[in-house]
C-alpha cells in the first residue's frame, strides 16, 4: 500500500522548497544554536542549592528520663543531622529509603553527590565514640565539594554543641564514577530537544492548517500519492533535520563551551521518535483547527509550556514539585530525559523507559493524526 | 459513449440545497460548460464529479466509474484545475511537473508540457513568484501530467487580467482539438460562448438552461427585434401608425420593435421615413446569452442593465 518511491519523490520536493526558504533555514538549524550561546553565556558561572541524596540508616537511641532531656524519649540523632543539614542554604537533602542500595541508586539517578548516617550515629554520639558519616562525591566535582564542606561543617557544630569540638562525628569519603555535570551539559541535550519540538511542530501546523486552507490537500488528493506518505515524507524530513541540527549542537557545545557529552547509539531512538510525534503533533492540531489562525493558536498553547516546563532551558529539578509532576506529563520531557539520560550520565538503563514511553505516545499521536487527517471533504 | 453521467444530483450544507436534483451527461470530446452566478453550485457540482466531495443522492459517474467510491482509479483519468490554484510556494513548474509524473509513476516531457501551457519561459521561477495567469497554467501542465481522458477546469480565468484569459482560452482550445472532454465552471458568459460546445446554466443549485448557445437563446431569448437610434416622439408616431408593438428605452434612446415577421421591419422603417423626424442608427438584435442569462437568473434586474452582469454576479455570490 505504502509506496517508498512516492514518499521519496515528496521528500524531494519538500526538501528542496524548505531549503530554499532561507527564514526555515534560520529557525530550523541556526536558531537552537543561538540559544546554546546566549544560555551559555548567560549560566556559565554556577551557583544556588545543590541537591544531594542522603540515606539516614541510623537506628536511633532510647533515652531514659532524667537524662536532661525531660521524660524517656527515642533520639535520632541522624534525622538531626539531616535536618539541620537541609537548613543550610547550600544543600537541599533528599531522603532515600535506607533499604536502598545506595551506591546503585545514586549511579541509577545519576547523581554525583550523596550521604550516608550509619545504623550506629544516635548510639555513638550520645555515648562518645567516634562516628562517620560517608559522603559521596566525584573528585572533579566542584558541587562534591561544596557538598562535603558543607557536611564536614555540620559535623564540627555537632561537635561543638556536645563534645566541646572533640572529633566524634568524622567524615569517610566516597567516590562516584559520575561525570561532573554544568549547566552547558545539561543545556545541549535541552535544546536539542527544543529544536526536536519546535521545527516540525511549528511547520506542521502551518501546513496543515494552509494546506487545507488553500485546497492544497485537495490538490494532492487527486494524485496516486496517500496521506500516510505524505506525513511519513514529512517526518522523515524533520528527523533529518532533526539530526543536522543535532550534529551542529554537539560541535558548538563541545568547541565553544567545552561540554561534556557522551555520543551514543542510544540517541539514535530520540533523535527518530521525537521529531515523528511532534510532526505528527503538528498534523493533528493543523487538522482539528477550522482555520489557520486558530491553528498557530492551539500550537502555541500547546508547544510554549512544553517548551519551557520539559527540562529545557532549566533543569526540573530546579523547579517546584508540582511542576515536576506536570512536566511529566508532557511528551517533550521523555526526549530531553532522555536525551540527559545517554549524553551526559550515561544511564541507559532509565534511557530505555523513556524511549519505551515516548514509543507509546509516538505511535498514538501518529496514528490518530492520519486518522483524523483528511484528504477530501464530506 | 458519455464520458460523464450525472443524474438527479443533490448535495446539501446543513439547510442549503447547493445542488438540488440536476442531470446532464457530456459526450466524449465534448467541452460543457457549467455557466453561473457564484454560490449557483458549480464548484460543488464539479468538486462532486472530481471525487473530492460526497454527494448525499443522486447518481453520477465519470468514464463509468463513481467518482467517490473509485477515486483512486478515476484520478488517475481525469485531469483537474480546482478553483484558485495553488502549489507549494518554492516549487518551480518544472519541478511541480515532474512531482506529479513521479507520483503517477509516468514518463513525461516537462519541457513538452510547458510549452503546451506556454509557461516554457518560466519554467525555473518558484511558484509564489509568478502572476495570476502564469499559476493557472502551473496548475493547467500539472493536470495534463496523467495525460487524462476528462479534463475539470473550475473557473479557470477568474481573477485573471484580459491577456492573462486569452492564454488560457488558446490553451483550452488547443486541448479540445485534441479530443480531451472537458468540463469548464465559469461566471463568464463570453468564456462558456468562447470555449463550450455546450453550455448549462446553473443557478441556486438547479439548471436552468441547457444546450449550445443558439439552443438556449432560442428556448429562452425572445426572438429578433428591431432597434431604431431616436427620440419618443418618433416611438409614438410608429406606435399609432402601424400595428406594431412599439417600445421606447429613454435612457438610450432607442425605439425597440419586436418582430413577429421580417416584413414587419419594412413597417417599421416606412413609418419613420414617413414622420419626416430624424432617426439614427438601426439595426435588429436578437437576445444574446447575456440577455437570456440575465432574464434566467432569479433575481430581480438592476436598472442599468449595462453595467450588468458583471456586477450582478458579484452580488450574488454567497461563497
Amino acid at each position: 500500500m505504502v509506496s517508498l518511491r512516492r514518499i521519496y519523490v515528496d521528500f524531494k520536493v519538500f526538501s528542496v522548497g524548505y531549503l530554499r526558504n532561507k527564514f526555515g533555514l534560520f529557525f530550523g538549524l541556526i536558531f537552537p544554536v543561538i540559544l546554546i550561546l546566549i544560555f551559555g553565556a548567560i549560566f556559565s558561572g554556577e551557583s544556588g542549592t545543590v541537591d544531594i541524596y542522603a540515606q539516614n540508616q541510623d537506628e536511633g537511641i532510647y533515652v531514659p528520663s532524667g537524662m536532661g532531656i525531660g521524660g524517656a524519649v527515642d533520639i535520632n540523632f541522624g534525622e538531626e543531622f539531616l535536618r539541620a543539614l537541609n537548613e543550610s542554604s547550600t544543600i537541599r537533602v533528599i531522603t532515600v529509603n535506607p533499604s536502598e542500595n545506595f551506591a546503585d541508586f545514586l549511579a541509577a539517578h545519576s547523581a554525583s553527590e550523596g550521604i550516608v548516617i550509619p545504623a550506629s550515629f544516635s548510639r555513638d554520639y550520645v555515648s562518645g565514640q567516634q562516628v562517620n558519616i560517608t559522603v559521596y562525591g566525584s573528585p572533579a566535582s566542584s558541587t562534591s565539594g561544596i557538598v562535603s564542606g558543607t557536611v564536614g561543617g555540620y559535623a564540627n557544630y555537632f561537635n561543638l554543641q556536645h563534645y566541646n569540638g572533640n572529633m566524634i562525628i568524622g567524615i569517610t569519603s566516597a567516590t562516584v564514577n559520575t561525570q561532573q555535570t554544568t549547566y552547558i551539559d545539561f543545556l545541549i541535550p535541552g535544546l536539542i530537544g527544543f529544536s526536536i519540538l519546535t521545527n516540525p511542530m511549528f511547520s506542521l501546523v502551518n501546513i496543515a492548517a494552509d494546506y487545507k486552507k488553500n485546497k492544497l490537500f485537495k490538490q494532492l488528493s487527486l494524485t496516486p500519492l496517500t496521506k500516510m506518505e505524505w506525513l511519513i515524507a514529512k517526518v522523515l524530513f524533520y528527523i533529518a533535520l532533526s539530526a543536522a541540527g543535532f550534529l551542529l549542537m554537539i560541535l558548538v557545545g563541545v568547541f565553544a563551551f567545552g561540554a561534556h557529552i557522551t555520543l551514543s547509539p542510544w540517541l539514535i531512538p530520540f533523535l527518530i521518535l521525537g521529531p515523528t510525534l511532534f510532526a505528527s503533533l503538528g498534523m493533528l492540531i493543523g487538522t482539528v483547527a477550522k482555520n489557520p489562525e486558530t491553528a498557530g493558536v492551539i500550537g502555541n498553547i500547546v508547544t510554549f509550556p512544553m517548551m519551557f516546563l520539559a527540562g529545557t532551558f532549566f533543569p526540573l529539578s530546579m523547579m517546584p514539585g508540582y511542576l515536576q509532576a506536570i512536566a511529566r506529563v508532557l511528551p517533550l520531557f521523555y526526549v530531553t530525559e532522555g536525551l540527559n539520560n545517554v549524553m551526559v550520565y550515561n544511564n541507559i538503563p532509565n534511557a530505555l523507559i523513556d524511549i519505551a514511553v515516548l514509543s507509546i505516545i509516538t505511535g498514538v499521536i501518529f496514528v490518530l493524526a492520519v486518522k483524523l487527517f483528511k484528504w477530501r471533504e464530506d | 459513449m458519455f464520458s460523464i453521467e450525472v443524474r438527479d444530483l443533490k448535495k446539501s450544507y446543513g439547510s442549503l440545497k447547493a445542488v438540488d436534483g440536476i442531470s446532464f451527461t457530456v459526450k466524449q470530446g465534448e467541452v460543457f460548460g457549467l455557466l453561473g452566478p457564484n454560490g449557483a453550485g458549480k464548484t460543488t457540482t464539479i468538486e462532486i464529479m472530481e471525487g473530492l466531495r460526497e454527494r448525499d443522492s443522486g447518481e453520477v459517474k465519470i468514464l463509468g466509474l463513481d467518482p467517490w467510491k473509485d477515486g483512486y482509479e478515476v484520478h488517475k483519468k481525469i485531469g483537474v484545475i480546482p478553483q484558485d490554484f495553488t502549489f507549494f510556494e518554492k516549487t518551480t513548474p518544472k519541478e511541480a511537473i515532474k512531482y506529479y509524473a513521479n507520483l503517477f509513476n509516468v514518463k513525461v516531457d516537462a519541457d513538452a508540457i510547458l510549452k503546451e501551457v506556454l509557461l516554457n519561459e518560466m519554467e525555473n521561477h518558484v511558484f509564489e513568484s509568478l502572476s495570476g495567469g502564469q499559476k493557472q497554467k502551473t496548475g493547467l501542465a500539472l493536470s495534463l501530467v496523467n495525460s487524462p481522458e476528462v479534463l475539470f477546469l473550475d473557473e479557470p480565468t477568474t481573477g485573471l487580467d484580459p491577456n492573462a484569459r486569452r492564454a488560457i482560452w488558446e490553451v483550452i482550445r488547443k486541448l479540445k482539438t485534441k479530443g480531451k472532454t472537458i468540463i469548464l465552471t465559469t461566471h463568464y458568459l463570453d468564456e462558456a460562448q468562447q470555449l463550450s460546445d455546450r453550455v448549462a446554466i446553473m443557478d441556486q443549485g438547479h439548471i436552468v438552461a441547457m444546450g449550445n448557445t443558439e439552443e438556449i437563446i432560442q428556448q429562452h431569448g425572445s426572438g429578433e427585434r428591431l432597434e431604431i437610434h431616436g427620440n419618443q416622439q418618433l416611438a409614438e408616431y410608429i406606435k399609432a401608425n402601424t400595428e406594431l408593438q412599439v417600445e421606447y428605452n429613454k435612457v438610450k434612446e432607442k425605439i425597440i420593435i419586436p418582430l413577429k415577421k421580417k416584413i414587419d421591419m419594412l413597417a417599421a422603417l416606412a413609418a419613420a421615413e414617413q414622420s419626416g423626424i430624424p432617426w439614427g442608427e438601426i439595426q435588429t438584435r436578437q437576445d444574446s446569452l447575456d440577455d437570456v442569462f440575465i432574464k434566467l437568473i432569479n433575481e430581480p434586474l438592476d436598472e442599468q442593465e449595462e453595467e450588468g452582469i458583471e456586477q450582478k454576479l458579484n452580488k450574488k455570490g454567497r461563497r
